[in-house]
């Protein structure tokens, strides 16, 4: 987290990406209020999710690139437990920013008062899942040298269902439809990601340093 | 009989389709040093990388007292401290911040001793400096630091494995680290270490050379 903030423009990245498409998205289809408020749940998902994925490349990166990766799974810490805090890490400093942020985007693109809470609800339990997807693909692909174009190859297929789960409950809370399937279904995904996925992590961790 | 400190039996590795060693058996025992030589490409980082376990590539095993590593990998992480060939540090924290991110996540170090090992390796004007504005030998002295964390009481059956721990450092710091080489191993610690350059101070050598051991 430190190191996160003592680097600020790897922090501000994914937000100001995060705010200029969203920004630019009126500019290039229309700016009818009607029209962008039927689009806002899927474009500020689909615009919180690149967000999400521009940021994972450096995930383990600097780590690799430095020598301290191999000193963390040195450590008498269990490689679980790292690849969750990495993951967690990642979250705070891009997921949850992400989250606080939709809400001043979803004005702008005239999503309807009562389905913010929902973007809020399904951003803070959808966004750690893409953490955790997205940190497998980062492990695996921190020793190569242009991994990012991979990581995309591995990670977008996996972020679909969470893509449609939470911009339809966003969609169906802008129609006054009931939502908590919607969410728990999200939450459901969460906690299977939140179980299995810092095992993957930390295997691909292993075989990367180890390649 | 007790078991060696680390034992390792008919190594084999090949990288590239190319036998970097092979039969390759020593024991290292406390009190001891391995100074493993040989030219550029022969396998001397490899092996250290399958001795401190980040290496899985290989065949014929090594055990740290009588246990293969990757069953005792707690215990052996817990005595094991490991120089890379890179520095190690994080360029965005600073030298006290970087020995007390070590001292967390290898808890055999001792954080009341990060002031000590800063004044050993000489950069009592730079604890406060981030990594980033240190030279190359400033930063491999952070990373090196780590050595002058351990205390005494826990040298027994501990090991170093140091890859070029030497590099971009003057000549006052090679004969500091060396005096602390001798220092451990007469604590009953084990090294085992590549480099290039000539080992002045340094008794209870072992000699190993790579270049016998490939094709």
């Amino acid at each position: 987290m430190l190191l996160s903030f003592r680097r600020r423009s790897e922090l501000l990245n994914p937000l100001l990406f995060f705010m200029m498409v969203a920004a630019l998205f009126p500019l290039g289809v229309s700016p009818a209020a009607d029209f962008l408020s039927q689009l806002a749940p899927g474009v500020l998902w689909v615009c919180a999710l690149l967000a999400s994925l521009l940021s994972l490349d450096s995930l383990f990166k600097a780590d690799y690139e430095d020598g301290t990766l191999e000193q963390l799974l040195l450590s008498c810490e269990s490689t679980y437990m790292i690849a969750l805090a990495k993951a967690v890490a990642h979250w705070l400093t891009t997921g949850l920013p992400l989250a606080l942020l939709a809400p001043l985007l979803a004005v702008m693109l005239f999503l309807p008062t009562q389905a913010i809470p929902t973007l809020v609800v399904t951003l803070l339990v959808g966004t750690p899942t893409l953490s955790l997807i997205g940190a497998i693909a980062s492990a695996l692909t921190v020793g190569l040298k242009k991994g990012g174009v991979l990581i995309s190859l591995l990670v977008i297929p996996l972020y679909i269902p969470v893509l449609i789960f939470g911009a339809s409950a966003v969609h169906g809370a802008s129609q006054g439809l009931p939502v908590v399937a919607y969410i728990a279904i999200l939450g459901a995904m969460l906690a299977l990601s939140l179980v299995l996925a810092p095992f993957a992590i930390a295997a691909a961790l292993r075989v990367s340093v180890s390649s | 009989m007790t078991a060696s400190l680390l034992a390792i039996t008919d190594l084999y590795c090949e990288r590239d389709d190319r036998v970097l060693f092979e039969n390759l058996s020593l024991q290292l025992n406390q009190g001891q040093i391995v100074h493993l030589v040989g030219k550029n490409g022969s396998g001397k980082t490899s092996l250290l990388r399958i001795l401190s376990g980040l290496y899985h590539s290989y065949e014929g095993s090594v055990k740290y007292l009588g246990q293969d590593i990757s069953h005792v990998r707690n215990e052996y992480n817990k005595a094991l401290l490991y120089i890379a060939h890179n520095v190690s540090v994080k360029g965005a924290l600073t030298v006290r911040e970087n020995l007390d991110w070590y001292s967390k996540i290898q808890p055999q170090l001792d954080s009341d001793m990060i002031q000590d090992a800063i004044t050993s390796v000489g950069l009592n004007d730079f604890d406060d400096v981030l990594c980033h504005h240190l030279s190359a030998g400033q930063k491999r002295r952070v990373n090196l630091a780590r050595l002058y964390m351990l205390p005494v009481s826990a040298f027994e059956n501990s090991l170093w494995i140091l890859d070029e721990p030497y590099t971009a450092i003057d000549v006052e710091g090679v004969a500091s680290l060396e005096n602390h080489l001798q220092g451990y191993v007469s604590e009953g610690g084990a090294v085992i270490l590549t480099t290039h350059q000539f080992m002045h101070r340094t008794e209870a050598v072992v000699k190993i050379n790579l270049d016998e051991l490939g094709t």
